[in-house]
């Protein structure tokens, strides 16, 4: 039975520091290339809601029929992120089984493999894998320069409509503290640096390529890409020399532009190699993380659906400077700037459950009998009254026309203060008033085109509170 | 609609009044103020706490579930029915349309209603992030950007471009500041110029620092009583006209369709509703002043249209005109309006109708600033937007 991938998406902030900027801040020179930072609203949820919703360029939400996260930033230590992203994705309860993959680097392709079984055991379905990461290395450490943020995700199944069948999986495991953060840690630690190379990366990633050709039979001639995880480009280039891999054959996996992206790395890079390729093409992803995953995947003539539709080079040229490194430590709780107002309004744990259909799905209503929309879901009709006579619409998806805003200097946090209050008028009349991120102040004006992007508003109740904001347009659509 | 059927013009009368200095009053609890405000109005309608009947408070910021304990402590009005209220910036205004009711009832004679509030003791320097019921869609909303929202809408509807619409809204400040420089009991009596308001740094665009009110501390009180008696309490009792509230949805989220931000349904109907129980046909004329919720100089934009001082989309000439202003055809926010006095929010309403009241008496705190041939006013405050807006219109002569 053919398995493989049906559909996929990426995701990358619209933040990024130069690496010169941030050693500059040290009081250093040098540094090459930018590190992709999520914004103080976004985290690995919202970053991989941001990929998972790509994926329904070409799967359907309807036909999704599980959720697996990757991650080892996720908000929670203990509580499902998976469900959370299934009902921001807007997938249905009762239809979807959710899992979360979590603490290996390598949990992306762990959670793909995870779902490539689950594809042959239960043919027809499909499985949504999402990998996001927002890692944090010491301030000062060459991890805090080299990690980035960024999420990636999949649609695994089986069939003939696959874009590229995953043909061959091979793993090893390796029990080593090479990286590791324990739990409830800020910074990924790591042993002495040349023990780390050559014991933990350099030595799994021979060990499963070694693996993974013997078994297969298989040159690294046969590759036309090759995705190479690491978490460096030193790293990475020892196993190209070691293997004779050209430059032609390796796929960016944005070390330089974004920076080690943790278990979004392998997917980011798969995905970035299917948006340049042809039918008929074989590519190797190998991934680490205590260990090594290593696949090999034949591209499809459906390849040809993803003509024009290439997302990260496109989030790449969307992204805007950080103004200040400081910000940048402030947003993660490194150095925490002064807080900003007490926010008036208690959360709920109750209330948010119960309204999550508005606030998580983004749900409006249209009214049965007289077909006004509306939002937030309105059991009275605010235009012709009827009581309980309507039907749930996701407004998610909208695109909205900017009816009016502000730019509010104080309502936001003092390392953020800039917030637009804007009302959005979307397709159907409806208007919604919420808050925009990500915008060019000089370009924002009433009429544009907006979006909605699920982010993180706030804490309050001691839990991660999310709901969706607009923005310029940004993520690709079909 | 008609309200009152047997009548209402000129059946009531307010016979005292009191308001505190207002201002960052830190060495003055809320009980204070509420002795400061009440005993003035007393004294000015010759009477005791143990005459008053009924209590109504306005006040949104006390700790919840005070009820009306902070009047009781204060005068040792004990044994009374006393209730707050927290609508809002309308909150003062509905304190006095409760004193009103109940002695339209017939309930009793003598009715206080007092508005206090101790915005100084939270901590910060505006009034905080976040409305509503919820915490989520709610989040990052507060004052400023919420009002400042109609001004973007309103110059897209009416074609100003960006400097017309700030000139616009910069000239408000000018001339409330102004009218608050003559005033003893504002927060704020610095004068300034078009160019001062206008470069002011932004709050919340396109409203600058002095578009917006401050965050006082303050109280005012009024005694109502039955206008066939009011000369029992003293020789020039203010006559109550007709009042007007309407409420609208606590968030714009509830108001998706049919609004342009621009007009408000509550500011509408509550000035419909207080003309026609008045008998006024056409405001613009027949009131000859007006205190108005300047909590933002937007805001008054939208009121002149709403209240029908001047026609939708005329606000700009109006005002440059001079239409508003003290020496205009019809002065609004003579004592200098929310802007100089700040807007302790339970107070604010009746910090406006005492200043109606005292220029229909022709007993304003500064002679300079008395205006001439009053006859007619009009007091209002606007919660939200677009939450709920109230009025209420005096009148110094029966008829």
């Amino acid at each position: 039975m053919k398995k493989g991938i049906k559909s996929l998406g990426a995701y990358l902030p619209y933040n990024y520091l130069s690496r010169s900027a941030l050693n500059k801040a040290w009081g250093g020179g040098g540094g090459k290339g930018e590190k992709s930072i999520a914004d103080v609203d976004e985290d690995s949820v919202t970053m991989a809601v941001e990929a998972a919703m790509s994926c329904f360029r070409l799967i359907p939400r309807e036909e999704i029929n599980a959720l697996y996260f990757a991650s080892t930033s996720g908000p929670y230590a203990e509580k499902s992120h998976s469900a959370l992203i299934s009902v921001a994705c807007d997938l249905q309860d009762e239809a979807v089984f959710t899992a979360d993959f979590a603490a290996s680097t390598k949990a992306g392709t762990n959670a793909m493999k995870a779902a490539l079984d689950a594809a042959v055991a239960n043919p027809g379905e499909h499985i949504l894998v999402a990998a996001a990461d927002m890692r944090n290395g010491f301030p000062k450490s060459a991890q805090e320069s080299g990690f980035g943020d960024g999420a990636a995700a999949v649609v695994i199944g089986t069939g003939d409509d696959l874009l590229a069948e995953v043909e061959y999986f091979t793993s090893v495991s390796e029990e080593i503290n090479d990286y590791w953060r324990n739990a409830g840690e800020k910074y990924t630690r790591h042993a002495e640096g040349r023990f780390c190379d050559e014991e933990g990366y350099l030595s799994e990633v021979r060990m499963v390529i070694h693996k993974l050709l013997k078994e297969t039979d298989m040159k690294m001639e046969n590759f036309r890409r090759v995705v190479l995880v690491a978490q460096n480009a030193k790293l990475q280039s020892k196993i190209v020399k070691k293997y004779g891999i050209t430059p032609e054959q390796m796929v960016d996996t944005l070390l330089l532009s974004a920076g080690d992206t943790g278990a979004a790395q392998g997917l980011l890079g798969l995905v970035n190699a299917l948006e340049h390729t042809k039918a008929g093409e074989k590519i190797l992803l190998v991934d680490y993380g205590n260990g090594a995953n290593a696949m090999v995947l034949t591209v499809t003539k459906h390849i040809s659906k993803l003509a024009g539709k290439e997302q990260i080079q496109h989030y790449l040229d969307t992204r805007a400077e950080l103004d200040s490194y400081a910000r940048f430590l402030s947003w993660r709780e490194i150095a925490s700037a002064e807080p900003g107002g007490a926010f008036k309004l208690p959360a709920s744990t109750a209330q948010t459950w119960r309204e999550q259909n508005i606030n998580l799905r983004l749900h409006g209503s249209t009214c049965k009998k007289c077909g006004a929309s509306l939002y937030p879901i309105s059991r009275v009709c605010d235009a012709c009254g009827s009581l309980d006579e309507y039907e749930e619409v996701r407004m998610s998806d909208h695109i909205c026309k900017l009816y009016t805003y502000s730019v509010d200097k104080y309502a936001g946090r003092s390392d953020a203060p800039l917030i637009i209050q804007a009302v959005a008028e979307d397709p159907t009349g409806c208007r919604i008033y919420s808050v925009m991120t990500n915008f060019k102040l000089d370009e924002t004006q009433v009429g544009m085109d907006v979006e909605f992007t699920f982010r993180k508003m706030h804490e309050l109740g001691n839990f991660p509170n999310y709901f969706w904001k607009l923005r310029p347009l940004r993520r690709e659509r079909d | 609609m008609m309200y009152f059927k047997n009548g209402f013009r000129d059946d009531l009368a307010i016979v005292g009044m009191g308001c505190t200095k207002f201002g960052e009053r830190w060495d003055t609890g809320l009980e204070d103020l509420i002795i400061e405000a009440a005993f003035e109005s007393l004294a000015d309608a010759g009477i005791g706490p143990q005459d008053v009947e009924v209590c109504y408070f306005a006040n949104t910021s006390a700790p919840n579930n005070c009820s009306g304990t902070p009047v009781s402590d204060a005068l040792k009005m004990h044994g009374i029915p006393i209730t707050r209220n927290e609508n809002w910036c309308a909150a003062g205004h509905i304190a006095l349309i409760n004193a009103c009711l109940a002695v339209k009832s017939g309930m009793c004679d003598v009715a206080m209603a007092i508005g206090a509030e101790k915005l100084k003791d939270s901590g910060g320097g505006g009034m905080g992030i976040g409305r509503g019921l919820n915490p989520v869609r709610e989040t990052r909303r507060n004052a400023p950007s919420s009002f400042a929202l109609i001004a973007e809408a309103y110059f897209k509807k009416y074609g100003l471009t960006y400097e017309q619409g700030k000139t616009m809204l910069s000239k408000i400040g000018v001339k409330n500041h102004f009218n608050g420089s003559l005033s003893p009991k504002a927060h704020f009596h610095n004068v300034l110029t078009l160019e001062q308001v206008m470069n002011a740094p932004l709050i919340a665009s396109p409203l600058g620092l002095y578009d917006c009110c401050g965050t006082s501390d303050g109280a005012a009180c009024a005694i109502i009583t039955r206008a066939d008696i009011a000369k029992n309490f003293n020789d020039d009792p203010i006559y109550i006209k007709g009042f007007g509230c309407s409420t609208d949805m606590i968030t714009p989220h509830y108001r998706p369709r049919d609004f342009d931000w621009t007009s408000f349904e509550s500011l509408r109907n509550c000035a419909k509703m207080a003309y026609e129980m008045a008998g006024i046909t056409n405001p613009r004329e027949e009131l000859d002043l007006a205190e108005v919720h300047d909590c933002f100089s937007v805001t008054e934009v939208c009121i002149y249209e709403d209240f029908g001082f001047c026609d939708r989309g005329t606000a700009y000439q109006n005002i440059e005109e001079g239409f508003f202003e003290r020496t205009g055809s019809l002065p609004v926010n003579v004592d200098g309006g929310l802007k100089c006095f700040g807007h302790p929010v339970g107070a604010s309403g009746i910090r406006m109708t005492y200043e109606i009241y005292k220029q229909l008496q022709y007993k304003v705190d500064n002679p300079d600033r008395q205006i001439k041939n009053v006859h007619r006013g009009l007091s209002q405050t606007f919660g939200g937007p677009p939450q709920i807006a109230a009025c209420i219109i005096l009148g110094n002569e029966k008829g």
